[in-house]
């Protein structure tokens, strides 16, 4: 028998199926990865093997654990085995640590609460695990708090806490994909190591197939609740035999059409824009300090063009796009749209604000929840002078929504109706309501499932037709970056490293952080090469 | 750390500076003529004139502004208009009432409220959960002096287990005073409980769907440990912030209490000098408050410090 075996599991929420008959199994050692988009019931059959679900979900089927049916344990039974036989690490590293208790005293607590040591060998035990993913003693003593840490260093606290025991299964619900790229591969590495070493089962959960492409050993692809293909990683990607892995496949890697663009011309010129940061006190009456977050940053975005800027977590480009916006003052530099400054004198100078929109990452949050979906979408027309009224307000917002693939009357539906990847065309409604001539997407398909986002990319490649777009696509993923935009601008600590053709950036990247952070990016593995392989063995 | 503690103490000082400026300009200069608003409108202009003399009017504003905060750095308040007594004495008294009364509540309250809220959140939506809520609305709707009259009622006049009213003082040992200060306390801790209750609830609650609850379940943690150990610290922040409030409101708002019990507390003695137009001892009584919320205050900040890390490191 295997160390996790997952028999004909189903789950119900009051008359909502979750699951159906999901059957999986991971052997000592090995490396399996569910994977599906939100609502797949990928986590929820996570959590079921932790028994860490709603009260009024209705489970049936079994799950065995190391021999023992965990549908069938006891609470009691179920914390024991919590922690000491089956391990879990968590998607968001930033709020998965409790603030006001040290590295330390979280850490040692997973011993502790097992009664495996006395408090002295559990303090030792502590340092080792912490040492063992990444975080060592001159850096990272047991007495660190939580917020001293940055996102990939949690994560490690939250692994440390999870083998601190040295579990026979980890379970991993999407640990990386609140991370930066590089960070993410680090902590793959680490997970991987972590497998060799200790012979752990990991079941690892992820929406991203490139990330388990080249470390899971089986893949399970799951939608809607159910197991739809199945098999060892390679032959998997190789033959995918249901219909729906290719499509998953097909949009994680989904390339756009987008139209040539026209004769250079700028339309948004940033020269050496400078952005500080005051800083609190070191101590009574010292000056303040400062933190440049941008430093000297310039370039040029001409009419009709697709500008991307890529960078990690930290690295200014934020910050960068709040000052393009006119939302906060800059220190030093220039930014001018068409020759006129987006801040002038101490506010943001209006003639040009409303030249210019933006859509952001969070679909879910990025509206207020109380009104309808024409007064979202019309919220920029205060920044006119003479905003339309009457039959042209009407007229003006079933084209926004028809331009986004949506239908006129969904103007009157508020914004709970509609799903991540038809508010994010909301969102893009409201951007284009005023005819922008510079539209910023903040990270605007980060939050979406491979195939909602393939779909909003087609929409941004129509869109180009059909309105001759120029805008700045920020994201922290190269590859939709690669496929939308015309020329990219790499960012690194506040300044630009890198900047030229998209195309030749990607392929031929001549700053060592471009090459760095195209190397750390999970990639797809090319199907011609895969099938080859596995006839030739 | 220290950092921190420095510019909430400067803060301190700041407030209590503005607040000492604010109180004597509006009692005293911005009326018109004191002397002739403490002795009514028909008082005789000589009369006027002496208690001008007497209360020190006829000397420039501000010299009496610094010679009123100088009387009340040392504990001079001057005297009072109406007792002819010094009023650092007669705040001392009522203050060996008031602020004992004060802190018995709040300790009442807070022993009453975290287990119930603690109760309440660990069994949110069930019978538990809707009979403390159940209560706490009670408490919240009823007003204290209803309570202070039940109570009399039952265990003053029936089981004859305290008196009804009055205080026997500290001179006749601390158990006999707070003894008679029992029935008072419990009667405004009730409704204080009853909301500080919910806040208790309602920051669990929030806390509880956090992530690192969930984490802590992880562990192998039962809901009831991770609820001791993840669970109440981080819940304390908008706690803390309420009995700080409560506090303040207590020492001085208890005044219906006092009235109820006969305690011869702070709150009868502002409302005795309002009445009287002793404007002095108003002006004295405020600034006491004042200063005992302000310093409730930076001792509730320096808790909020001891409670989270990420303020202490904020510097």
């Amino acid at each position: 028998m295997s160390l996790l075996q997952i028999d004909n599991l189903s789950m119900d929420i009051v008359n909502t199926s979750i699951l159906r008959d999901v059957t999986l199994t991971v052997d000592p050692g090995e490396i399996v990865a569910v994977t599906g988009e939100s609502g797949s019931g990928k986590s929820m059959t996570a959590f079921s093997v932790m028994q860490l679900l709603p009260e009024s979900v209705k489970t049936s089927g079994s799950i065995y654990l190391d021999g023992k049916d965990l549908l069938q344990a006891t609470e009691a039974e179920m914390c024991r085995l919590r922690g000491n036989t089956v391990g879990m690490v968590f998607q968001e590293p930033m709020t998965a640590l409790n603030p006001v208790k040290t590295i330390g005293d979280q850490v040692t607590e997973t011993i502790l609460i097992h009664k495996a040591m006395s408090p002295a060998d559990a303090k030792t035990r502590a340092r080792e695990v912490l040492d063992r993913v990444g975080l060592p003693a001159d850096r990272f003593p047991l007495s660190r708090y939580p917020h001293e840490l940055s996102g990939g260093q949690r994560q490690r606290v939250v692994i440390a806490m999870a083998i601190a025991l040295r579990p026979k299964l980890l379970i991993a619900d999407e640990p990386t994909t609140a991370l930066d790229v590089t960070t993410q591969a680090q902590i793959l590495d680490l997970l991987k190591g972590l497998v060799e070493d200790f012979g752990m089962g990991l079941l690892m959960i992820t929406h991203d197939l490139a990330v388990v492409a080249d470390m899971a050993d089986r893949i399970v692809v799951m939608r809607r609740g159910e197991v739809v293909e199945r098999g060892p990683t390679r032959s998997l990607l190789a033959q995918m035999k249901h219909p729906y892995t290719r499509q998953l496949f097909e949009a994680s890697g989904h390339q756009v059409d987008l139209p040539p663009r026209p004769e250079p011309k700028p339309l948004l010129e940033v020269k050496d824009v400078v952005r500080d940061y005051r800083l609190p006190r070191t101590r009574p009456f010292a000056p303040h300090g400062h933190f440049r977050a941008v430093k000297g940053v310039s370039f040029e975005l001409h009419r009709g063009e697709r500008l991307g800027l890529v960078g990690e977590s930290g690295c200014g480009k934020s910050t960068l796009t709040r000052a393009l916006l006119g939302l906060e003052p800059i220190q030093g530099g220039s930014i001018t749209l068409d020759g006129e400054p987006v801040f002038s004198g101490t506010k943001p100078n209006l003639a040009v604000r409303r030249k210019m929109q933006v859509v952001f990452q969070d679909p879910f949050g990025s509206f207020n929840p109380r009104h309808r979906v024409d007064r979202l979408i019309t919220e920029p027309f205060f920044l006119l002078d003479e905003p339309p009224t009457g039959k042209a307000r009407e007229a003006a917002i079933g084209e926004a929504l028809e331009a986004v693939g949506l239908a006129a009357p969904d103007a009157s539906k508020y914004i709970h109706e509609f799903s991540g990847g038809q508010r994010q065309r909301i969102a893009i409604a409201r951007a284009l309501i005023i005819r922008p001539e510079l539209i910023l997407f903040d990270e605007a398909v980060s939050a979406l499932d491979v195939s909602v986002r393939a779909q909003i990319l087609d929409l941004l490649a129509d869109l180009c037709r059909a309105y001759d777009l120029s805008y700045l696509f920020i994201s922290h993923d190269l590859s939709v970056v690669r496929t939308v935009t015309d020329r990219v601008l790499v960012m690194k600590s506040g300044e630009i490293v890198e900047q030229g053709e998209t195309e030749e950036v990607f392929s031929n990247p001549r700053h060592p952080y471009t090459r760095t952070l195209i190397d750390a990016a999970p990639v797809l593995p090319d199907l011609d090469a895969l099938g080859r392989s596995l006839t030739d063995a | 750390m220290l950092n921190y503690i420095f510019k909430r103490f400067l803060s301190l000082i700041i407030s209590l500076a503005v607040a000492s400026l604010v109180i004597f300009f509006v009692i005293e200069v911005a009326p018109g003529d004191p002397a002739q608003f403490m002795l009514g409108i028909n008082a005789q202009p000589d009369t006027v004139a002496a208690l001008r003399t007497e209360l020190g009017l006829d000397v420039p504003k501000w010299q009496r502004y610094l010679g009123w905060v100088a009387g009340l750095v040392t504990g001079d308040f001057g005297t009072s208009y109406t007792y002819r007594t010094p009023i650092s004495t007669m705040i001392a008294d009522r203050l060996w009432v008031s602020l004992p009364l004060a802190i018995y509540a709040l300790t009442l309250s807070t022993v009453i409220a975290f287990p119930a809220g603690i109760y309440a959140a660990a069994r949110r939506g069930k019978g538990g959960d809707m009979a403390v809520m159940g209560a706490t609305q009670l408490g919240v709707a009823v007003p204290n002096f209803w309570f202070a009259m039940m109570m009399v009622l039952i265990f003053a006049i029936n089981l004859r287990w305290f008196s009804a009213g009055g205080f026997a003082g500290w001179d006749k040992g601390f158990w006999t005073g707070i003894h008679s200060l029992t029935l008072p306390a419990v009667s405004l801790a009730l409704p204080q409980a009853a909301i500080l209750a919910r806040v208790m609830r309602s920051a669990l609650l929030d806390i509880l769907g956090e992530d690192f609850m969930r984490t802590a379940r992880a562990k192998g943690l039962t809901r009831r440990q991770a609820l001791w150990r993840h669970g109440v610290r981080n819940a304390l922040i908008p706690v803390l912030t309420i009995i700080g409030l409560q506090f303040s409101f207590l020492l001085a708002g208890s005044i219906i209490i006092e009235q109820v019990f006969y305690l011869p507390g702070l709150g009868r003695l502002v409302f005795q000098a309002i009445s009287s137009r002793d404007l002095i001892v108003v002006e004295s009584v405020v600034m006491l408050l004042v200063f005992a919320v302000i310093t409730v205050n930076f001792l509730v900040d320096l808790a909020y410090a001891a409670v989270d890390p990420r303020l202490r490191s904020r510097t």
